[in-house]
């Protein structure tokens, strides 16, 4: 272990999870990187009470798309490629996270240059291979309920650990 | 400050610190690979951790828990003693620094007054949940964390968000599971932060002791008078923000002005960042507007903890007269007495002193921005400037005065700028943390704003209809 390292080990106020990039939410309000899946939640085009559960699996590439109610994507039979729904997943969470990071984790090789979502869903080639959307959808709602919780002006002394760090610029 | 007082801080080691912080260290790292399996050297750390506090009123409880969990018999209790005894270590070296950086400042602070603890109701399955899984992390230790240790704490986390009266236990262990979610598996990060994740665990284990935990800020008073901003510290995590005000208190009943602090915190999202952050305190916009305007606040009644913190109530304060922070801070802050520090509060990560810094020379080498003040050199955190606000290194390093808090970590002083008056080209500019606090005025940054759309409403539309089904 060099100096630098261990220094860093030695600090108490030091950033740990890499900063998430401001992206439009409209599209894709949820898109993380969990459970061995890059999985998200896209908002329907056409109806606006109908959400998509969409993922990629690590490793296998096996991607999956239905209905927060379990309807499997009609644009997604058997044998096809990813859907809209699964494109516009990548394509977003490359631009939350960038798309080293996402393809790491999905362990994707991917061409010096690749940049997009298209990019990454070019760099796969899995198989549909329906994953429950019950537990995604669950997390996505458990998401939302942040912005339920009051705030407070009760000071948190703690958050002193966690100051805010400016974007990598 | 001036560069005597920057010369006065920076004098030689304070003595004690470094033997304190090694004993920590040693903790530190027994905790990476786990009590369970405590090698010979990682179990005399516990016990020279145990040794340290030998003449205190751990002493004796503190050798027994370091024995027994030497012995493979890793009880609650011993955990809980332990992270008392490293937390104690802690508050020795931050009242050692403290004394210094007042000295250096000729500040005067107010002494330590106990002030009775509001028994308040505690939910005690909650915390006994908390409890459990900061055992099982210590067991495992960093090294040993894996998803499924991680999510067990999940349920817990969202109960402890629900209760208003636990939301510094909920959003510190929410923001220490999320950086362990994104670490896994950690058996093969390169480099752990250990003294960063043993703070957490174990600000966290004292929080969770049964009971309401004794040493928390109290309401001391309630004050009125005219409020002159300093600047404003900004605290964020994936599902947290928190802004805190450092201003100046000039009480009606004509006593002493004070350093004062008010903070707002609300829970957020990960995809919400930068100027959007505002949006989620707009329930404060008396607060917010005399950020964003530069104006004082007349406040009438409003709670003071024995902190120095003030409970904020919107309704309570009005808008005043325009006040610009740097006149504040060259008349009033020099005298102004700083607040005691509670007992639990006590760890060098808090310490954030609110100064003025001018006639230094700046210098940008690389990322790293230092002042130059009378011969010595002040390191300045320029990492720490938040997104929400119109700070960057390059204004820093262009910079003629500057509004900061002055901290510690890893073992070095360093100014984190609040405001800084700079000279670009040609034509002198003022920038504050808060200066969007009721939308960004950057027109660059409103038009990347516009084309971004609104996150936060985006998200309560899909809440809205998706959460109350």
């Amino acid at each position: 272990m060099n100096a630098e390292s261990s220094a860093w080990e030695r600090r108490s106020a030091v950033r740990v999870v890499p900063p998430v990039r401001p992206r439009k939410l409209a599209k894709v309000p949820f898109v993380e990187l969990a459970d061995g899946r890059l999985q998200g939640v896209v908002s329907s085009g056409s109806d606006i009470e109908r959400v998509y559960v969409s993922s990629f699996t690590a490793g296998t590439h096996s991607y999956s798309c239905s209905t927060n109610n379990n309807r499997p994507c009609g644009a997604l039979p058997s044998g096809s490629s990813p859907c809209k729904h699964l494109h516009a997943l990548a394509a977003e969470a490359v631009l939350q996270y960038g798309v080293d990071r996402v393809a790491r984790y999905l362990r994707v090789d991917l061409d010096d240059g690749a940049s997009s979502g298209a990019d990454l869903v070019g760099g796969m080639n899995g198989q549909v291979e329906r994953a429950p959307a019950a537990t995604v959808f669950s997390r996505f709602l458990r998401h939302l309920n942040y912005l339920e919780i009051p705030d407070t002006t009760t000071p948190i002394p703690e958050m002193h650990w966690f100051p805010a760090l400016g974007a990598v610029r | 400050m001036l560069a005597v007082n920057l010369s006065e801080l920076l004098d030689g080691p304070i003595p004690g610190v470094e033997e304190a912080l090694d004993l920590i260290a040693g903790f530190d790292d027994a905790l990476v690979h786990g009590l369970g399996r405590l090698g010979e050297d990682r179990a005399a750390a516990l016990s020279a951790l145990a040794g340290a506090l030998a003449a205190g009123p751990l002493g004796v409880r503190a050798g027994e828990a370091a024995e027994k969990i030497a012995a493979g018999s890793v009880a609650a209790e011993h955990l809980s003693v332990l992270a008392g005894g490293r937390a104690a270590l802690f508050g020795a070296v931050h009242d050692a620094l403290l004394d210094r950086l007042d000295a250096a400042l000729g500040r005067t602070r107010a002494p330590w007054e106990a002030s009775p603890s509001a028994d308040s109701p505690v939910a005690d399955n909650l915390l006994a949940g908390c409890r459990s899984w900061l055992h099982e992390l210590a067991i495992a230790g960093w090294r040993g964390v894996d998803h499924d240790l991680v999510s067990a704490a999940d349920q817990t986390i969202e109960a402890l968000l629900a209760a208003p009266d636990l939301r510094r236990t909920a959003v510190l262990l929410d923001g220490l599971a999320a950086e362990l979610r994104a670490s896994c598996p950690t058996a093969t990060m390169e480099r752990l932060p250990a003294r960063r994740w043993a703070d957490l665990w174990a600000r966290a284990l004292l929080l969770s002791q049964p009971g309401a935990p004794a040493g928390t800020p109290q309401p001391a008073a309630t004050v009125s008078g005219r409020l002159l901003v300093l600047g404003v510290d900004v605290h964020e995590h994936g599902t947290a923000v928190q802004i805190q005000v450092h201003a100046v208190l000039e009480p009606a009943d004509g006593g002493t002005a004070r350093l004062v602090r008010a903070s707002v915190a609300a829970p957020k999202v990960d995809t919400i960042v930068g100027p959007a952050l505002w949006r989620l305190l707009q329930w404060h916009p008396v607060l917010l507007g005399a950020l964003a305007e530069h104006r004082g606040l007349n406040i009438t009644d409003l709670p003071l903890l024995d902190s120095g913190d003030l409970v904020w109530h919107d309704d309570h304060a009005e808008a005043g007269e325009p006040a610009d922070p740097f006149a504040t801070a060259r008349v009033l802050l020099g005298g102004a007495l700083a607040p005691a520090v509670p007992p639990l509060d006590r760890h060098p990560v808090r310490i954030s002193e609110p100064v003025l810094v001018e006639g230094y020379t700046a210098t940008a080498d690389g990322g790293a921005v230092t002042f130059d003040l009378g011969g010595r050199s002040l390191a300045v955190d320029v990492e720490r400037l938040p997104t929400c606000g119109p700070l960057t290194p390059e204004l820093v390093a262009a910079s003629t005065a500057c509004i900061g808090l002055v901290r510690w970590d890893g073992g070095g002083w360093a100014l984190q700028p609040l405001a800084v008056q700079a000279t670009v080209k040609r034509k002198p500019v003022t920038a504050h943390n808060g200066d969007w606090a009721l939308g960004p005025t950057d027109p660059k940054v409103v038009k990347a704003e516009a084309k971004a759309g609104d996150s936060v409403a985006v998200l309560r539309e899909r809440a809205g209809r998706l959460l109350r089904r």
